[in-house]
């Protein structure tokens, strides 16, 4: 007896059946946002206030109506746009105005004695208003963040050419979870000696009460 | 007579929707892998500022979620002032405290050094609200926080 082919099954309505699932997946997708800064805060425990001197603090405060205003240098304040913080700030850091055992070997700044001495010593404060917007907050730690970066990015450059990449790309590797054991331990020294070399030293100031 | 009549012209031969489950299974597929489920519904507007200096976020298990920002439309009774949001429901900066200490009893022991609170902070909201939080998550001593934002440039929709 000849064998009887099986009869073919239609295919026809899975294209239908896939779309139905294409669409609720479709729907419930929210592409998640998985990225955002870091910050640390402090721990609440008042300790006495180091004692600071003032040509290394780059004093930042941003009022109600989102301006900035910027006391460093030895000025009395000077209302700044906020594209040129960045500039500011890394000019700040990398000023290298220190004498003696403040010295600072690696900064490229104009050693101007009323700024910053040296990396470990400049520090950048920032107070806000309690009717700051969020989003100029954030555009300011960005601005502050950049900075730091950018040096860091040079230092590291710097230090490790061989590696072949910045301060920012070493770090993002470091903490990506796909990278080896081996490769991470031997990021890891480099990217700790950068960050000692230039910790981010940053204070943020409880917001003033406004009216 | 020819043996070799043209056919008659003029209609199309049908296009073959053979392939078509295949385009939609790769679609499907696609969807499928990169759907992440909202762990919260939002009540809450929360379109997030912009930053160019964004690191990733730490692994999924380890992160706790704040929201802040206005009721969105259909909470319109909770007013136009901007809000916390704790898990599902509007919440108080007071049960911040309660809330942390939730989630972490949630978490293994060896886990909660390493938690993270993110801020998802509405753009429009005031520094205010946001200055509170941040004192009330350093009582319970949650110091490391990260301020969600987008991929983008930060000075753009300024000004």
């Amino acid at each position: 007896m000849a064998k009887r082919a099986a009869p073919e099954v239609n295919a026809g309505s899975m294209a239908d059946i896939a779309f139905l699932l294409l669409i609720f997946f479709l729907v419930t997708t929210t592409i998640e946002i998985d990225s955002g800064l870091n910050r640390k805060l402090p721990p609440i425990e008042e300790t006495e206030p180091p004692i600071i001197k003032e040509k290394n603090i780059f004093q930042l405060t941003v009022n109600r109506k989102n301006q900035l205003l910027l006391k460093a240098n030895g000025s009395d304040g000077e209302v700044i746009e906020l594209k040129n913080l960045r500039k500011k700030a890394v000019a700040f850091l990398d000023n290298g105005g220190g004498k003696g055992e403040d010295a600072c070997a690696k900064c490229k700044g104009k050693k101007n004695p009323q700024s910053s001495d040296n990396f470990q010593k400049a520090i950048i404060s920032l107070q806000n208003d309690r009717a700051t917007s969020y989003e100029t907050y954030i555009a300011v730690q960005n601005e502050i963040i950049a900075a730091y970066n950018e040096l860091r990015n040079r230092e590291f450059e710097l230090a490790y050419p061989s590696l072949n990449m910045s301060y920012v790309e070493a770090d993002k590797m470091y903490s990506d979870p796909r990278t080896s054991a081996g490769d991470k331990a031997r990021l890891k020294d480099k990217i700790e000696e950068i960050k000692l070399l230039i910790p981010q030293k940053f204070s943020e100031a409880e917001p003033k009460k406004s009216n | 007579m020819s043996k070799f009549k043209k056919k008659k012209g003029g209609d199309l031969p049908a296009i073959s929707t053979a392939s078509l489950p295949d385009i939609v299974f790769m679609l499907l597929f696609f969807f499928m892998v990169a759907t992440v489920m909202r762990q919260n519904t939002l009540k809450i507007e929360n379109s997030l500022p912009a930053a160019d200096q964004v690191e990733k976020l730490a692994k999924r298990n380890l992160l706790m979620y704040i929201y802040a920002g206005k009721p969105s439309s259909a909470y319109k009774d909770m007013g136009t002032v901007a809000r916390l949001q704790l898990n599902d429901k509007f919440a108080d900066v007071s049960e911040i405290a309660a809330f942390i200490a939730a989630e972490r009893a949630s978490k293994r022991e060896e886990e909660i050094p390493f938690l993270t609170t993110v801020l998802s902070v509405d753009k429009e909201t005031n520094m205010g609200l946001v200055s509170d939080i941040k004192q009330e998550l350093r009582k319970v001593n949650a110091l490391k926080i990260n301020y969600k934002t987008r991929k983008g440039d930060a000075l753009r929709d300024l000004n």
